[in-house]
């Protein structure tokens, strides 16, 4: 008898388990143990101060209680202005960054552009990807002044690295039969990425354009505290002098703002797609 | 009109794709080349308008040398070269008519092309090859509303508004049932003996080329092995192209299907002549 399968009520005589990641038993344990004891080492090493924290207590209430009751009118004049910065801010340097991304965008896709200007494009992404909003907007603020102008320079250079990478990876990833299609009949680089590239990545290209513009709003008031000028520089301000129902009116404002902004383009979004 | 001498392709990764290929495609003259997967057939087809970079060897198209052109005199070299490609190769977001438009940007400034501002005279010829190849009326349809059988005749469509000189076929009836990869056949040629295009065809299927294609050009290896009528096809010659296999039930086939070079027009398709 040839047949293999095991007879009902017959006990089966081989066992399977998954393979263990790591195959030798007693390094397995060994990395166990120590992830616990690195865990123990770590969370023992981290000084509590109770009597600050308690302290700490007592100001998150204020902070709680002036939130609650936020105080639009003694400093709305502040806030107006802050906001107008920051809104200002946003929409000219989302304007300018997913213009400069554009020809970014192309030179950092392998499929269109040739090695040299791959590298030099996916070098400044990389350069604007791993520098933080605040640390530019510092060094900016240290170059230009305080004020609008170097959050918007900030924001400018944050956008095109975004903008930039996530585009330049859409595009590698259309089909290169397309692209060969247009190319054999004698199209024009131009014409190749008109017809080829743009038909296939506007609807992508203006929804992250427009999540762009939202990110810019969020991004404004946090660079403001860096002295980058906005709404931020507002709220800093009312934070250092300790008046907690100011700061709770500019929070609520924002958040206001930024829900406003995210429901919009999120509409927006939807209706090209 | 196309003889293509000694061609050599080696990629970067090493591989030699095409080693010596020598061919001669007359005018009006429709080529049929067959080979295993990796044979280099597509690669020698891509080589022909420069898609691929041969690595060595001449490509002469009605005395010129294609090899030897900057990037302006190649697009001009291209655009009496049609392609037709496996997977249609349509851009999908775009209308049927801006894909078959997309046949004229090598004679359409950028700004004109960037605006859709075509020439009269290629709309209305955009117009005519619609109604010839049977999908009248869809011009304003959004390529991936299309079935895979009218995409490829799209595809058609759109290397012939090049009003090309030679056909470059890339597997046209790989994604398309049986059917529908007769009539896509038989479309392509006759098509070609209407306008006198000559044409490389790459298949894979040899029951379909040997009824559709005179002349059959086998490739193996990146070398030509076989080149002849589809009628010299037989056991021995599939042998040679694809290795050892019982070719019994396909050789049947081939001889089932009588005189290769007839077929009558077809009524799958209207057939107003453009």
């Amino acid at each position: 008898m040839s047949d293999s399968r095991i007879q009902v009520g017959q006990r089966p005589f081989r066992s399977w388990a998954p393979q263990p990641f790591v195959a030798n038993v007693w390094t397995r344990w060994a990395l166990y143990a120590g992830a616990v004891l690195y865990m123990v080492l770590a969370v023992g090493s981290v000084e509590i101060n109770w009597a600050r924290m308690v302290l700490g207590l007592d100001r998150g209430w204020a902070f709680v209680q002036g939130f609650l009751y936020p105080d639009f009118s003694s400093r709305w004049g502040d806030i107006k202005l802050g906001f107008q910065e920051s809104l200002t801010m946003t929409v000219t340097s989302t304007a300018l960054g997913v213009l400069l991304s554009i020809p970014m965008a192309v030179g950092a896709s392998r499929n269109l552009a040739p090695v040299w200007i791959y590298l030099l494009c996916r070098g400044f992404i990389a350069l604007s990807r791993t520098l933080n909003e605040i640390i530019v907007a510092i060094f900016l603020v240290a170059m230009f002044g305080f004020g609008p102008f170097a959050g918007f320079l900030t924001l400018t250079f944050a956008t095109v690295g975004f903008m930039a990478k996530l585009m330049a990876e859409d595009i590698e990833e259309i089909q290169s039969s397309q692209l060969e299609a247009l190319r054999s009949t004698g199209a024009g680089y131009m014409q190749v990425l008109d017809f080829a590239v743009l038909s296939q990545v506007m609807p992508r290209f203006l929804g992250l354009s427009l999540y762009r513009l939202d990110i810019n709003f969020r991004e404004s008031a946090v660079i403001g505290i860096v002295g980058a000028g906005g709404i931020g520089a507002t709220l800093n301000t009312a934070m250092d002098r300790y008046e907690f129902d100011s700061a709770a009116a500019i929070l609520w404002v924002i958040i206001v703002v930024v829900m406003l902004a995210e429901y919009a383009s999120g509409k927006l979004r939807k209706l090209i797609q | 009109m196309l003889e293509l001498h000694q061609l050599e392709k080696r990629y970067p990764t090493g591989d030699l794709a095409l080693q010596g290929v020598s061919l001669k495609v007359g005018s009006g003259e429709v080529l049929g080349l067959i080979g295993p997967s990796g044979a280099g057939k597509s690669t020698l087809i891509r080589c022909v308008n420069r898609l691929v970079q041969p690595s060595a060897g001449r490509i002469v198209l009605e005395g010129q040398d294609l090899g030897q052109l900057d990037s302006t005199e190649l697009r001009l070299a291209r655009r009496h070269i049609g392609m037709i490609f496996q997977e249609y190769a349509l851009v999908e977001r775009l209308t049927v008519m801006e894909n078959l438009l997309s046949g004229r940007l090598g004679y359409t400034g950028f700004w004109a092309s960037w605006f859709r501002k075509f020439d009269g005279q290629d709309i209305e010829q955009a117009f005519a090859l619609l109604d010839r190849v049977g999908l009248g009326g869809m011009e304003n349809k959004r390529a991936d509303a299309l079935s895979g059988g009218q995409r490829q005749r799209v595809g058609i469509a759109r290397a012939l508004m090049q009003s090309p000189k030679l056909l470059l076929v890339d597997e046209p009836t790989a994604s398309l049932d049986p059917k529908t990869s007769r009539q896509v056949m038989r479309l392509i040629l006759e098509l070609c003996e209407e306008r006198g295009l000559a044409a490389i065809v790459n298949i894979h299927d040899v029951v379909l080329a040997t009824e559709f294609l005179p002349r059959i050009v086998g490739l193996r290896a990146g070398g030509v092995v076989f080149d002849g009528s589809a009628k010299e096809v037989n056991r021995d010659v599939l042998t040679s192209i694809y290795g050892d296999e019982d070719w019994t039930t396909i050789t049947q086939r081939m001889h089932a299907n009588v005189a290769p070079q007839s077929h009558s027009k077809s009524s799958d398709f209207a057939s107003t002549a453009v």
